[in-house]
């Protein structure tokens, strides 16, 4: 087979499996995950090998694996789709197909296939656990099967179906059909536990926010498309076509062309990738089944967002205020969300602002020109971060089995300080966690985070741009220190309930993906050491800058080697963690917690806000404004004059005229005038012979002297 | 064959009118024999169109199967057919949604009889409008749909039937006055009516030359006027509005199917077929006020149906949002016309395949609302909640079709409604930048239609189970094998569009290479 077929071949599984699931096999639960999990298999094994043939050849860059059919006639001319598997796209596709068939193997085990069914379980609620008798007669609660266990498989599908669709795109409308198809998975898998109005809430939130990025993009897109006629990328990034974009004043902001599309492409990351002023959807995303967490922060959605300003930045650089706007946008979101962070309590709002932050350390090296460290960054944090959450929900998974033991519901199996002491229980989970937070902390040398927060950091000391530099460094301190707060309450010192106590160990099916994913969590920073690192660099060549930067027409250059980024890293990431272990190692509840300040706590207020700036605005302006005054008081008031005007008319024209000028005057009048004059011809009707001759002989004489008269005088 | 090749058109038209006519001798008490007949007969008509569609050569220019009759030969009007792509689509659009919406009627038991010849008779009237290549007999098919719809709300609607019928008919009725004078103006100048000599004829007249003792200017001006009116009522055109809501709510399940899918689409077939070939120059100096009433009605459309408490009107006004993508197009392209062809035609593309995804979804989402609404007897959003659980498969096939209207990529409405962006924000760029402008804040638009869809959806589907559904009498019941048969080419056209739109894409590309 071809590499060109193999690629249109990849996204086809995961979509097929979601047919198969809802059309055919979901009520079988076993059949159903066998598909999904098959199909993502299959994907991955495809996936595996364009990446191995995308190594083999030589200048990848300048000859991509690329094929187009035509799709959409436009006049003369046909609009193309196509695939294109470039440097970029082959490594995307690398981490992209090993965290989504980790997170499939996964789901199995978290959602708890071979538990018996619930004895309460409801559709579109969280499974609350099975009563069973052991052989001795004894009554356990265990952990039930998730009722709607089939149709998560398929929408997990479907989610990696737009994602691959996303990553093989060669154009953009294609990339936004995928990145759409992931909005609408987010939002049924945000909402998978639908009749929990939290998770209802949420779902809509997040389709929504992430619209308001959407609308922007289209219209990007479309901008796009009416000025170059093209939507293919490697159309798109020829010097004549980007030089004209360059040239080309867009008359908005003083931005060219190609500085207004950017930034409309870019509103659709930010939406997409979580950022300020978008991020709020994120959190509540939490709501969803942990696996599906794990997909939108780490393999798929949010990955998305940074992959297109990856594919986009040949168009995007060629502005600087539109690149301003980019970095701005990135440094501040990552120190923004690392101090809200600081003060959440659970378990998995922690990993989410994490996100939003880390996202935000890509967006802000893609603004200041550094684009090989914005995709290593997304590479390696892909890794470690789905490991987290996987981590997270395995820690969840244990934390509900001690829920279900001590049959106290109102303890929160996802606070952080209901737990405590975990690494006994969950040693594996433990060992796993540790390398995943010290990745995300940056730990130096060993971790893969490490590697690319160090050439993000590098690159922005490097090329002057010391105020992002501060921030990112500020923002990696507080990194290092909330991950070695969460570790501390979830798996240091000692249980803090007693649910903490009978929490246990996985199963392999989730125990799996954690061990494959710390490998790569280490391992995936080692491809990109710097050439001129001391000691380390030029051990392993620097492969990842080569191959990487290749996708560039033009070859960016790696900065040089300077001791004060590679110091500031070291600091930042140990002083860190240490803060956070010290702080946090003696604490036995919420009230020994000094960073629980209300402000962080509630995220700024930032839901408060938009909901006092647009939620009820639109409301309001929907039902008051369109509806009940334009359309029902204006509108229809308009049209309701006309019936009875027309009434009125009517009236008036019987009253006053048909009434009595018609029937009065002239029916009624004719009749009465008729009537008069024959009461008064009755006398001349007397029946006697005598008179009538007279009055003949009246007329005759009367008529002849007229007639005298009148024709011959 | 020959018999059927040479008369496809009129007996697609008139099959229709025949089955009505003969079903007035069936017995008034059969009613799966009524039922029945009419389906199969609404079958003949979609058969011979899907015929139809496979002998119509897509690259031949101007009309195909063209038929002429006499028919008024003392004015000058001739029974004359013909379809190009713009029609074709149009009629397999509505040869297709009829049968599906006398299925949809099998649940009707009141006077069923009358019930079906008024559907027949109303299938002959819209197709009749796609068909004429005579303005008059446009005119006399436009009217002819009116009156069994009138009938089909005034008689099977619900509570508030009555106004709805009534601002239905006079609504339209007083839009259709000025463009009865307007066709007679034109029949009365050039001493015919057929539409083939009439673009020829009126287009090329002096502006300076006289006409009835006025300018050609201000004749024209004063028929582009009736005509516009007329077809801007029917589409309908913000704020010419507000007679929708009400007439889709009110109407029957297959009613408003019919309204939404077919009937709307008579007005815009308006502006594609008369306004813009008959009036070039006047629509590009009027597009700036066109494509400002469109985005209108696709921001205050979103808006309208955001604030809507009932789950019909609700889908009712995603209507007059939807439509105002196609009248956008039509703008577009107005305002392209012999500037950037480019532009214009993706525009066009875009409105006319708007055109028919809209009759799909809309047809769709209004049978979904029935198929509730039969069940429980209300279309109150707060009344439901959480009834995904009872209804897994209705449910599933609703969130499907609400993703369809939403424009979720990968499904139908996203194609067309990329067109007409790109080819209105084209437009915009290359040559008047007001439409830039309107495109943009369209996407506003486009914003609120995912919250209205989300908003149906949450309150229907989403949430806590409102338990008076769940047991004893009120128990919701699943969607039936009927009504998912009823779905089911709806759906698979949908998402056969949103794939690979080039097949029916390619029929509709060609027919707006040509006026241009």
């Amino acid at each position: 087979m071809t590499t060109e077929t193999l690629i249109w071949l990849i996204p086809l599984p995961p979509v097929l499996a979601f047919f198969l699931i809802v059309l055919l096999t979901n009520k079988s639960k076993a059949l159903s995950h066998t598909v999904a999990v098959g199909a993502a298999f299959l994907s991955w094994l495809g996936s595996m090998i364009v990446f191995f043939r995308a190594l083999g050849v030589e200048h990848l860059g300048e000859h991509p694996f690329e094929s187009s059919i035509n799709w959409l006639p436009t006049g003369d001319t046909w609009f193309k789709i196509g695939i294109l598997i470039d440097p970029l796209g082959a490594v995307t596709l690398f981490f992209v197909s090993i965290t989504i068939f980790m997170i499939f193997l996964y789901s199995i085990g978290y959602h708890n296939y071979g538990q018996p069914e619930g004895d309460h379980d409801h559709k579109g609620l969280p499974p609350h656990g099975a009563t069973v008798t052991d052989e001795h007669g004894h009554k356990h609660v265990v952990p039930s099967v998730e009722p709607m266990y089939s149709r998560f498989f398929a929408f997990l599908s479907l989610f990696a179906f737009g994602m691959y669709l996303l990553v093989v795109s060669d154009n953009l409308l294609t990339l936004f059909v995928g990145w759409e198809i992931m909005g609408l998975c987010s939002y049924l898998l945000i909402g998978f536990w639908y009749a929990k109005p939290s998770a209802r809430d949420a779902a809509v939130k997040a389709f929504m926010t992430t619209r308001v990025g959407d609308v922007f993009m289209l219209l990007g897109i479309a901008y796009l498309y009416s000025v170059t006629g093209t939507l293919t990328f490697r159309e798109i990034f020829n010097e004549n076509t980007l030089h004209l974009l360059t040239e080309t004043q867009s008359g908005v902001l003083g931005l060219s062309v190609a500085g207004l599309i950017g930034l409309l492409l870019f509103i659709g990351t930010i939406g997409k990738s979580a950022q300020f002023p978008l991020h709020v959807w994120l959190p509540d995303a939490m709501e969803g089944p942990t696996p599906v967490s794990a997909m939108i922060h780490a393999a798929t959605m949010v990955s998305a967002g940074v992959y297109a300003v990856l594919r986009m930045f040949p168009l995007t650089s060629l502005d600087l205020t539109t690149m301003s706007v980019i970095a701005f946008i990135g440094a501040f979101t990552a120190l923004f969300a690392a101090t809200i962070a600081v003060a959440q309590n659970d378990i998995k709002r922690v990993l989410a602002y994490s996100t939003i932050s880390q996202l935000g350390y890509m967006i802000a090296a893609l603004g200041i020109g550094a684009y090989v460290a914005a995709a290593f960054h997304l590479i390696t944090h892909a890794f470690f971060k789905a490991l987290l959450f996987l981590g997270s929900g395995s820690v969840i998974h244990g934390m509900e089995h001690g829920v279900l033991h001590t049959g106290n519901h109102s303890v929160d199996p996802q606070n952080m300080f209901n737990m405590g002491g975990l690494r006994k229980k969950m040693p594996i989970t433990f060992w796993t966690f540790l390398i995943g937070g010290f990745a995300l902390s940056g730990f130096p040398l060993i971790t893969a985070g490490f590697w690319s927060k160090d050439e993000i950091l590098a690159d922005a000391w490097g090329h002057h741009h010391y105020a992002v530099f501060i921030t990112l460094a500020l923002a990696a301190f507080l990194t290092a220190f909330y991950t070695m707060r969460q570790i501390t309450l979830t798996f240091l010192g000692e249980p803090r309930t007693e649910e903490a106590k009978h929490a246990q160990e996985t199963p392999w099916t989730m125990i799996v993906p954690l061990l494959v994913l710390s490998f790569f969590a280490v391992t995936s920073g080692w491809v990109g050491i710097p050439e001129h690192f001391p000691v380390l660099g030029g051990l392993i060549p620097n492969w990842f800058h080569e191959f990487v930067g290749s996708t560039l027409a033009e070859h960016p250059e790696a900065v040089e080697f300077n001791p004060i980024p590679l110091l500031t890293s070291f600091v930042v990431a140990l002083t860190g963690l240490f803060f956070g272990w010290l702080a946090y190692r003696n604490v036995k509840s919420v009230s020994d917690d000094k960073l629980q300040i209300p402000l962080l706590k509630n995220k700024y207020y930032f839901d408060e806000i938009y909901d006092f700036l647009f939620v009820r605005p639109a409301y309001w302006f929907a039902e008051k404004i369109v509806y009940n005054l334009t359309d029902k008081r204006l509108i229809d008031g308009f049209l309701h004059i006309f019936g009875p005007a027309t009434d009125r008319i009517g009236a008036v024209l019987r009253n006053y005229i048909d009434l009595p000028i018609i029937n009065q005057f002239f029916g009624d009048g004719s009749a009465n005038l008729t009537h008069w004059f024959g009461g008064k011809l009755r006398f001349i009707q007397t029946g006697r012979i005598q008179q009538y001759l007279m009055l003949a002989l009246v007329m005759f004489v009367v008529i002849g002297a007229a007639l005298y008269f009148f024709l011959l005088a | 064959m020959t018999f059927i090749d040479t008369h496809l058109l009129s007996l697609i038209l008139f099959l229709p009118a025949l089955a009505a006519v003969i079903m007035l001798f069936l017995p008034r008490e059969e009613n799966a024999l009524l039922r029945w007949f009419a389906f199969g007969a609404s079958l003949i008509p979609f058969l011979l169109s899907l015929v139809l569609w496979f002998r119509f050569n897509p690259g031949q220019p101007g009309f195909q199967f063209e038929e002429n009759y006499p028919w008024y030969p003392a004015i000058g009007s001739t029974l004359h057919l013909g379809v190009d792509g713009l029609s074709l689509t149009m009629v397999l659009l509505t040869t297709l949604l009829t049968p599906l919406s006398i299925l949809a009627s099998f649940s009707i038991t009141d006077r069923v009889k009358t019930y079906m010849i008024l559907f027949l008779l109303l299938e002959t009237g819209m197709l009749g409008v796609f068909m004429a290549l005579d303005l008059l007999i446009f005119f006399v098919f436009w009217e002819v749909g009116l009156v069994p719809m009138y009938f089909l709300i005034n008689q099977w609607g619900s509570a508030n039937r009555n106004y709805a019928s009534m601002k239905f008919m006079i609504y339209t009725m007083g839009g259709s006055l000025g463009l009865l004078l307007a066709v007679q103006l034109l029949g009365v100048l050039f001493g015919t009516y057929d539409l083939l000599a009439l673009y020829q004829r009126w287009t090329s007249l002096d502006p300076a030359s006289t006409l009835l003792g006025m300018s050609a200017f201000t004749v024209k001006r004063i028929a582009f006027w009736a005509f516009v009116i007329a077809f801007a009522i029917k589409v309908p055109v913000w704020p010419f509005h507000t007679w929708l809501p009400d007439a889709h709510t009110e109407a029957p399940t297959a009613g408003s199917m019919i309204l939404a899918g077919v009937l709307l689409k008579l007005g815009a077939y308006g502006f594609l077929r008369l306004v813009l070939p008959l009036y070039p120059l006047e629509a590009k100096i009027f597009a700036g006020a066109l494509a400002f009433l469109a985005t209108a009605a696709i921001v205050f459309g979103a808006f309208g149906s955001f604030a809507q408490t009932d789950f019909k009107r609700l889908v009712a006004y995603s209507s007059v949002n939807h439509m105002g993508f196609v009248m956008l197009g039509v703008a577009a392209a107005a305002f392209a016309v012999g500037t950037n062809d480019t532009d214009a035609r993706i525009a066009l593309n875009g409105a006319i395949l708007q055109m028919f995804n809209h009759g799909l979804s809309a047809a769709g989402m209004f049978f979904l609302v029935g198929v509730i609404y039969e069940r429980t007897h209300t279309r109150n959003l707060d009344d439901f909640g959480g009834l995904f659980p009872l209804v897994p498969v209705y449910g599933g096939i609703l969130i499907f079709t609400s993703m369809a209207s939403l424009g979720l990529p990968g499904l139908n409405g996203f194609i067309s409604e990329f067109l007409v962006v790109r080819g209105a924000f084209g437009v915009g760029v290359n040559s008047a930048p007001a439409m830039a402008i309107y495109t943009s804040v369209a996407m506003l638009g486009l914003l609120f239609t995912g919250a209205y869809i989300l908003k149906g959806i949450r309150k229907v589907l989403h949430g806590p189970l409102n338990e008076r559904w769940a047991h004893g009498e009120h128990k919701l019941t699943e969607i039936n094998m009927r009504e998912i048969v009823v779905m089911a080419p709806l759906m698979v056209l949908i998402l056969w569009i949103g794939l690979y739109p080039a097949w029916i894409l390619q029929v509709i590309n060609k027919v707006v290479i040509m006026p241009f």
